[in-house]
């Protein structure tokens, strides 16, 4: 059974996203940000937020949760950083072996969990990452517990330098922009609308003859890619990585941000991102223990906002129109 | 590799294999009648472990009472916890139940780390249980024999208790149609709560067993949860039987691997769960739900 | 003259959203047996869950033996003397037929004793270690009416007790009716096959789309029949 929220999906379905002005306005806020806030930290922030609107392909447009999509993350993370530090990769080709690598990772996985569903999907991939946390544990080019540190940035088309934190972030802002509307082109084309169908009714669309398992397929491997994305672009711009992102509190993680942002909407996930990264620094920084917030967090969005922030936000928002739409 | 060796190995894994037992029988008897996956299983296990630690450090009780006071008190909190929230979550999609209890055990995990950080607090073996037995070809400390003991009494009682008696029969028939049992009288939302609290009192009690042997640590949940995860979904989720078969044979075949490949011992319940997922997803025992 | 043991007065009932029981009013005498008739989607079941407090949504009035139950929860109404026999039988598949039998528990003095039971249902005793699952449409029948009738539960409500039998097992399930109605216990009954039910009712009430629309009494059906036809829809 495909986890889903009723009313708040119909309604989310009809995809709010970034229209023009939306993405000119997101265009200005990420020109300007750097200048107000620590861009490293922000780099962070988009990373995480890629991460969350890849993984939102899965749950939001598939309804499948997966606790395992940190073997992605972490896969590219390691991958793109040991081709960085070790091979001399520039930039570009240290990122697409990242991405590579957890492409491949996704379409192993798929196959094999993509026929399960609900529970057993969501145990599968469990067990799926575990086996790939073990085995960045063991590998001695991981470095297990150190990790692998002080990854090169080098430079973007032998040109720009990537030391300079600003030249990184812009980039990592194109990155993420990038992947955000190609999360909202799927979001929004024929191909998401199907996958849509198959959450809702997987046997209808069975029966009328649609490759349904093709599909969900197709769009795990997607999710696992953007995902490889997030993790090798942190990795360089952060110059970082570590047992910590292959292991199940990122995968935790990540279904946190998108629930609390909201899973049915395409912004929600930047908006979780963006909180829980802010918080799990702040908190950190005055002391209080960051697991049990998460953990409170997380009760009481299941409890009772179970369609997240900007979900929520949408909802009242409709309700609220409809009510005025009938006083007329 | 001595016999010695192997042994002592053989030893640790049914101890682990115990624990795995204990706590997915419990995660088996919750998930039976409420469909939810109690996350927080390694929680409370790490709880029953903090209040036979705590009975004694501050209120000067040892672990005969611990055993009987650390589940209880385990019990209590599982049992309002579910009334409180866990409750409100049943009729929904049983992966909101997942993410809840998950929740919960990073509550009560993040914080006992906080309070108590991430290395253990010692916890000695009990009076009357120090020693052990020589066998001859191994040495049986006496603590590691009672564990098992208790621990395969405790198991198999429960399975008896639920398959055998009248109360597992009511138990079994609100597993299948709990609103129907409903219409003959009996009291079925009271008995989930009594129910769960039952299942977390397994843990905890595995817990205060477990305190003298892995010593007393916020992470002890975490760490065998996974593993316990895995358990459940080799055996089948339902099944009672399947859960401490399974967790005994898992212990003891990672007690294998850790004596002839060790760097691959963690890996080995896992390789077995993702192929049991791809040929028989029910698991082992269970059935198809 | 004792009240009645049902009183149903405006019922409303909801599945969700939709909007099934129109205000329903019934009642049934102590110690009658009264049927609910009508054709299918009528809400007869509906009704008879709503009485058993197993309809989320409802409102209105249903009194049980004097006691207001339109907001108790399934296990009080059943404590107050109540036995359920639903469409589906019910019977638990991971019992075996004697933990089946035994499984309500005894509510009040009065029930039948194994032995009585066993009398009037043969097989169930040869049966006993057979698995729930096991056991044939008619086996089913007969065990989920007879564990009700141990609970000593004096108003018994059966959902198409008939439905899917052989004629003699539905001669067998008439006779058990007529032992019931000796001991003085009230029966609700919903029952598509009329034949049946005119034989052991003493008054039927049709429904349609969520209302009661006709009350005929035993004396009235002989006269009525035509009348009955276009309700039932044969």
């Amino acid at each position: 059974m495909a986890l889903d929220l009723g009313e708040a999906q119909a309604s989310a379905a009809r995809t709010r996203g970034v229209g023009r002005l939306g993405l000119a306005l997101a265009i200005a806020i990420l020109a300007v940000a750097p200048f107000v806030v620590y861009p490293v930290f922000l780099m962070d922030v988009l990373c995480m937020a890629l991460f969350a609107c890849a993984f939102n392909l899965l749950i939001g447009g598939g309804g499948l949760l997966s606790f395992g999509h940190a073997a992605f993350f972490g896969a590219g993370a390691y991958i793109a950083a040991e081709t960085a530090k070790q091979f001399g990769f520039p930039f570009e080709l240290a990122m697409l072996s990242g991405i590579a690598s957890a492409t491949f990772l996704g379409l192993l996985f798929g196959v094999i969990a993509i026929r399960r569903q609900g529970l057993f999907f969501a145990m599968i991939t469990l067990a799926l990452a575990q086996a790939v946390y073990f085995l960045a544990l063991r590998l001695p080019f991981t470095h297990s517990e150190d990790g692998i540190q002080a990854v090169p940035r080098g430079r973007l088309l032998g040109i720009v330098d990537l030391g300079n934190n600003l030249a990184m972030y812009y980039v990592a802002a194109a990155i993420f922009l990038l992947g955000y509307l190609l999360v909202a082109r799927v979001w929004r084309s024929p191909f998401g609308q199907v996958l849509r169908a198959i959450k809702d009714n997987q046997p209808r669309m069975i029966s009328l003859g649609y490759p349904v398992d093709r599909y969900k397929l197709l769009n795990f491997v997607l999710s696992a890619a953007l995902a490889g994305v997030a993790g090798s672009l942190k990795a360089i711009a952060i110059g970082l990585a570590t047992l910590t992102d292959v292991d199940f509190t990122t995968s935790t993680a990540v279904v946190l941000m998108v629930l609390l942002g909201g899973m049915g909407t395409l912004l929600g996930p930047v908006i979780g991102a963006i909180l829980i990264v802010s918080m799990d620094e702040y908190l950190a920084g005055i002391g209080v223990p960051v697991p049990v917030v998460v953990g409170v967090i997380f009760v009481l969005i299941i409890l009772v906002f179970r369609r997240g922030i900007l979900g929520e936000a949408i909802y009242h928002w409709e309700r609220w129109q409809a009510r005025v739409a009938l006083r007329g | 590799m001595s016999l010695t060796a192997l042994f002592g190995q053989l030893l640790l894994g049914l101890i682990n294999g115990s624990f795995y037992a204990m706590l997915s029988l419990g995660l088996a008897i919750i998930f039976g009648l409420l469909a939810i996956v109690n996350a927080a299983q390694g929680a409370f296990y790490m709880l029953g472990a903090f209040v036979a630690w705590m009975l004694l450090q501050y209120l000067g009780i040892g672990y005969w009472w611990a055993l009987l006071l650390a589940p209880l008190a385990v019990g209590i909190i599982g049992m309002i916890l579910e009334r409180t929230l866990i409750a409100r979550v049943y009729n929904l999609n049983h992966l909101y139940g997942l993410l809840l209890t998950l929740g919960v055990f990073q509550i009560i995990q993040g914080m006992f780390v906080h309070w108590y950080g991430t290395s253990g607090q010692p916890y000695g073996d009990p009076v009357g249980l120090t020693g052990g037995y020589n066998l001859g070809f191994m040495f049986l400390p006496a603590y590691r024999a009672w564990v098992v003991g208790v621990s395969l009494v405790f198991c198999f009682g429960t399975w008896y208790g639920i398959e055998k008696t009248r109360l597992g029969a009511y138990l079994r028939a609100a597993t299948e149609n709990p609103m129907l049992v409903r219409a003959f009288g009996i009291n079925v939302p009271r008995m989930v709560t009594l129910t769960f609290g039952g299942g977390v009192a397994l843990a905890g009690l595995a817990g205060v067993l477990a305190a003298p042997i892995y010593q007393v640590n916020p992470m002890m949940g975490a760490n065998i949860l996974i593993t316990v995860f895995a358990v459940v979904v080799i055996g089948g989720f339902g099944s009672i039987l399947g859960s401490i078969v399974t967790g005994l044979a898992l212990g003891v075949l990672e007690g294998f691997s850790k004596v002839f490949y060790p760097e691959a011992s963690n890996m080995v319940i896992f390789a077995v769960m993702i192929i049991v997922l791809m040929v028989k997803p029910a698991g082992l025992f269970g059935r198809e739900r | 003259m004792l009240e009645p043991v049902l009183e149903i007065a405006g019922l409303h009932g909801h599945y969700g959203e939709s909007h099934v029981l129109h205000g329903v009013d019934l009642s049934v005498g102590s110690g009658k047996v009264v049927t609910i008739v009508g054709r299918n989607g009528a809400g007869k079941t509906t009704t008879l869950r709503a009485v058993m407090g197993m309809l989320a949504k409802r409102a209105g009035s249903i009194r049980v033996m004097g006691t207001e139950t339109i907001a108790f929860a399934p296990e009080r109404v059943a404590r107050l003397g109540v036995g359920y026999v639903p469409e589906e039988r019910g019977i638990f598949a991971s019992l075996n037929v004697a933990e089946n039998l035994f499984l309500p528990p005894v509510l009040a003095p009065g029930g039948m004793s194994s032995d009585e039971i066993y009398r009037l249902f043969p097989n169930l005793k040869e049966r006993g270690r057979s698995q729930g699952s096991k056991l044939s449409g008619g086996e089913q029948q007969m065990l989920a009416i007879a564990r009700v009738l141990r609970t000593g539960a004096r108003f018994l409500i059966l959902d198409e007790p008939t439905e899917g039998l052989a004629p003699v097992l539905v001669q067998q399930i008439g006779k058990v009716l007529e032992t019931i109605k000796e001991k003085g216990l009230t029966v609700l009954l919903v029952e598509q096959n009329f034949r049946f039910a005119s034989r052991v009712s003493d008054s039927h009430y049709v429904m349609e789309s969520g209302k009661i629309i006709d009350r005929l009494d035993r004396e009235e059906v002989a006269g009525k029949m035509s009348r009955l036809e276009a309700y039932l829809g044969f």
